[in-house]
């Protein structure tokens, strides 16, 4: 028997299944819980916050949003905490699942019909059915089976108030290494990226390979930073760039510390640096103890991989003058 | 004859909102409660206005603020760049267009959220796609993002080269300050600042401590611009605009200049001062006080260089002799300044030196013919010299 055909049996299994006993809800319905959730939501209608009108009003008294259903037997941190074993069939059909590569969840559908409207002090109650698990299909997220399930929701006396109908896609997303990824993970906020333009790509591009160009005008020999696409000088649009030495003084310096800005690492040394050829850039200064940056150090180019897609030139004092520069 | 702009407006009423760190109300709605505060100033209804004029940076469309307060028709409406550098460029919008005709009662108007909405000292984030990302993006992998970093880059060479002290850059604060404690509008309102507290405030961008920063306010200011003819019949009468220019230096960037040979001087108010100069046939010798824009307290000394009140690298002495103070050679933001009252982006300055000239100054210095108005530094900006009709 293939792997396969064994899940297809396993699942058939919970077809039908309610998933545990009835969720009784933890509160009664209750007017503070409503007003949360009507401040929350902007939800103004008074009948479900002021008990005068509401004594006014069609419903004799006060009521709770019918949509807010879920809220009261739902359980809260303990669901979204997961880890631990499986608290009933619905998420030990999750886990099975998970097992065999389906490792990811989305909610796709929901449907509630209410009966009657909630009132204060009604105690509620939920029973859960899972009524189909589809065959595998192949979405815009990835592959995997969508689950549906039914909750009838009851009052103290038994009597059905309202019941949901739920459908979630348990799946296998469609790029497995998306996570591992950069982009994917929320993890470490990066240095905000340059924006690339006709007029600046080709310098960026040569940072990748590790030279520090200097924008040189063809006709009259004037070098320029940042790069523009005429020359000042003699308005000429042609252009070449030359490799810089990577030699350079501190011209002017700053030390950042406040607001601080993710993805940096702050106190953080900004110089503006004077190259041999007599431009000047923008970039910071690695090696050195920030407030130890002083006008006229010596400093050398440093290419270095910020992060997995950023290389940037920066500069380090030659050896020895941060120690004379204190 | 070259036709100028030598007293060909002039200022009719002023309007502002109070200042504050959360105004609980939208950019629109302060503009509209200082306009109609300002043409109430005026004596003005606001069927009488036909232009308008903010800075690009303004949230709110003139056409929003005119149905909101009423305004009818309009002839003439304008918007200029470049942060607070538009602080006089807009009176010089709207000093054209009353000079020309292309209107005859042209509102001025600026209003932000400066603190409980976008916040300036934030800095450059990667979600504000403009045109101008590409220059920016010199910036941003370094991590060079905010307005204090990059005046702070200007700031370190100009110490470095000039002698001038974190202590001198104090006592800007300090004097500005002590403006602000007679003026209940003032954020700093009856709370002095000592030295030791702005040495011993923390770095915000080295060289520049908390106190030498401005601060971040929500609020509107409002001026009312027309004919000085039309100023005449009204209530307050006018302050005339006696000159007023704008101007961008040669190798300008938006606050990142630092491909210029010299990194302490300021080329573009240079160029601001000669015009206004040469258009009143004034001097710096002339000049009774002054609002100098100080979002940050350096721009305050390599501006009275640029205008020509001392000469280069002579500011901090000028500081030293309490030049700023009232009593002093230049008595210079009496309201206290964007450091000490407010930060409406130079706005609230243009209402302060209609007071000068009015005298009804809270801090008023004696002599008060002619007042100079300055406008964001590091930027392409603009000034005024205001005096009586």
């Amino acid at each position: 028997m293939s792997n396969s055909e064994e899940l297809e049996r396993a699942l058939a299994r919970y077809v039908g299944a309610e998933i545990g006993p009835p969720a009784v809800g933890p509160d009664l319905v209750n007017a503070p819980m409503v007003r949360h959730w009507c401040e929350i939501l902007g939800d103004a209608n008074p009948v479900y916050t002021d008990p005068d009108v509401a004594a006014r009003s069609v419903h004799g008294g006060l009521v709770a949003p019918p949509t807010m259903l879920q809220v009261w037997t739902m359980a809260g941190v303990a669901l979204a905490g997961g880890g631990g074993p499986a608290a009933d069939l619905q998420q030990e059909l999750h886990a099975l699942l998970s097992e065999h590569g389906y490792t990811s969840v989305v909610a796709t559908n929901c449907e509630q019909v209410y009966d009657r409207y909630l009132r204060p002090d009604d105690r509620v109650t939920a029973t859960t059915v899972i009524e189909a698990i589809s065959p595998e299909k192949t979405t815009g997220l990835g592959t995997g089976r969508f689950i549906d399930t039914r909750t009838t929701y009851r009052d103290a006396k038994g009597e059905r108030v309202a019941w949901m109908t739920f459908r979630v896609l348990k799946f296998k997303p469609a790029q497995p290494a998306q996570a591992a990824s950069p982009a994917a993970a929320p993890a470490k906020p990066r240095r905000l990226r340059p924006l690339r333009s006709h007029d600046n790509d080709w310098w960026w591009q040569g940072v990748a390979r590790g030279d520090l160009l200097i924008q040189r005008c063809a006709e009259c020999g004037t070098l320029r930073h940042p790069p523009r696409p005429m020359c000042g000088a003699c308005q000429s649009l042609r252009w070449d760039s030359v490799a810089a030495s990577g030699r350079g003084v501190v011209y002017s310096h700053v030390v950042m510390h406040h607001p601080p800005i993710p993805g940096y690492g702050f106190p953080l040394a900004v110089a503006l640096v004077e190259l041999e050829e007599g431009t000047r850039i923008v970039s910071n200064v690695v090696g050195c103890a920030p407030d130890a940056v002083r006008i006229g150090m010596p400093v050398q180019l440093e290419m270095q991989d910020v992060d997995e897609e950023l290389r940037l030139p920066l500069f380090r004092p030659v050896s020895g003058a941060a120690e004379e520069a204190r | 004859m070259t036709r100028t702009l030598r007293d060909a407006a002039a200022i009719a009423g002023i309007g502002q909102t109070e200042f504050s760190k959360s105004s609980g109300r939208s950019e629109l709605q302060l503009a509209c409660e200082a306009v109609k505060s300002a043409l109430d100033d005026a004596g003005l209804s606001p069927r009488d206005v036909d232009g308008m004029t903010t800075f690009t940076l303004d949230t709110t469309d003139e056409i929003e603020v005119a149905r909101a307060v009423g305004i009818g028709d309009l002839r003439f409406f304008s918007r200029t760049p470049h942060g607070g550098g538009a602080a006089i460029g807009v009176m010089h919008q709207a000093a054209m267009a009353v000079a020309t005709g292309s209107a005859e009662v042209v509102v001025v108007y600026r209003a932000l959220n400066g603190r409980s909405g976008q916040r300036y000292s934030q800095g450059v984030a990667s979600d504000v796609v403009t045109s101008d990302l590409i220059h920016w993006s010199w910036y941003l992998p370094y991590g060079l993002l905010t307005p204090a970093s990059w005046v702070a880059m200007f700031t370190q060479r100009y110490l470095h080269e000039t002698g001038t002290t974190s202590e001198d850059l104090a006592r800007v604060a300090i004097s500005t300050r002590r403006h602000a404690v007679n003026n209940p509008n003032a954020f700093f309102h009856g709370r002095p600042l000592t030295m030791d507290e702005h040495q011993s405030s923390r770095m915000i961008v080295a060289p520049l401590h908390l106190y030498d920063c401005c601060q971040e306010t929500d609020g509107g200011c409002a001026c009312i611009v027309t004919t000085p003819e039309r100023a005449r019949d009204l209530r307050r009468g006018g302050v005339l605009i006696r000159a007023v220019a704008q101007a961008a230096g040669a190798e300008q960037e938006v606050m990142t200049s630092f491909y210029r040979p010299s990194l302490t001087r300021v080329p573009e108010m240079e160029v601001v001062a000669k015009q206004v100069y040469a258009m009143s046939g004034l001097g710096p010798r002339d000049l009774d006080a002054a609002v100098i824009y100080d979002a940050f307290t350096p721009i305050v000394l390599w501006q009275l260089e640029a205008f020509g009140l001392c000469k280069w690298g002579e500011a901090k002495d000028f500081v030293r002799d309490g030049g700023l103070d009232l009593g002093g050679r230049l008595p210079a933001n009496t309201h206290g300044g964007q450091l000490s009252e407010a930060y409406i982006h130079g706005m609230n300055g243009v209402n302060e030196g209609v007071r000068l000239v009015r005298g009804t100054s809270l801090n008023q210095p004696a002599r008060n013919d002619h007042v100079l108005v300055t406008a964001g530094v590091g930027v392409p900006t603009s000034a005024m010299i205001l005096g009586k009709m």
